[in-house]
């Protein structure tokens, strides 16, 4: 179902933490990637689908080299599109990122406030080069 | 110890429907249920993470999605637990078709209208579930 993309996109799978503040800042991070920084080069999927879908599904990280993003050192992102889908490219640790740049995480995962955007542009933009670099190199 | 109802929203970041799930379960932790509710990363279901398993396995869950992928009733229903209360995001907005929310992640002020609905609609249930909770 995704073939037609092959060449040309990348697939970005965040972890969407629900449970914690690095995740929303994934969901924010990937959805600026996916609308305004490179909107004509990725898709994304939800990661519980590897679970809850089809085959073809299944088949996303198979199909796209892929990005997968983590709120925090647990990875589940990384660990389940491995497990059941394909190796991605890059792995993406938000904690780890935002601990190299000498930022904080955002304290609510409620709400993500123009004082954090900072945060969300560090994470899009790394991101970002990452799909640059996959797709320069095919 | 007393136990606690577990609301688990899906992952989506496709569509509203995701958003205004996680916000109704923020809604109902930190400002109507606080103390009855807890939640948890889906995705720690998915890694067989010991204490996400053990919440879900030793509390009522509840699960709200979306869309009707169902992604976060499956993913509970695939670590052997049942879940006592299902919803589906996309059923409030068809209740409610004036109510559009702004974006995907940014709901404006009808997305919070739509995640008041569900949020209120939640607590109904948990009150429910709670009157049969020993």
């Amino acid at each position: 179902m995704f073939q037609e993309f092959k060449q040309d996109k990348v697939g970005i799978i965040p972890c969407n933490g629900e449970d914690l503040c690095q995740g929303t800042l994934t969901r924010f991070a990937c959805r600026k990637v996916l609308d305004s920084l490179r909107p004509h080069e990725t898709v994304t999927i939800c990661l519980p689908l590897f679970i809850a879908g089809d085959s073809g599904e299944r088949n996303f990280a198979k199909t796209f080299p892929t990005i997968t993003v983590d709120g925090c050192t647990k990875g589940c992102c990384q660990v389940t599109t491995e497990k059941l889908s394909g190796k991605p490219r890059y792995a993406v640790v938000i904690s780890e990122l935002l601990k190299e740049r000498g930022m904080e995480v955002p304290p609510s995962k409620r709400t993500l406030t123009a004082k954090h955007q900072a945060a969300i542009d560090i994470v899009a933009e790394d991101i970002a080069g990452k799909v640059d670099a996959i797709l320069k190199k095919g | 110890m007393k136990k606690k109802i577990v609301v688990i929203p899906c992952s989506g970041i496709g569509k509203a429907y995701g958003e205004i799930g996680r916000q109704a379960v923020y809604e109902l932790i930190e400002d109507l249920r606080t103390g009855d509710v807890a939640t948890t990363c889906l995705a720690r279901l998915m890694i067989d993470d010991p204490d996400a398993k053990a919440l879900i396995r030793d509390n009522p869950v509840i699960t709200v999605d979306g869309c009707a992928k169902d992604c976060a009733r499956k993913n509970v229903e695939f670590t052997g637990k049942k879940v006592d209360g299902a919803f589906r995001v996309i059923e409030v907005f068809k209740e409610n078709r004036d109510l559009k929310p702004q974006g995907i992640l940014n709901l404006g002020k009808d997305g919070f209208k739509l995640v008041h609905i569900l949020a209120r609609r939640l607590d109904e249930e948990i009150t429910g579930l709670m009157r049969k909770e020993p």
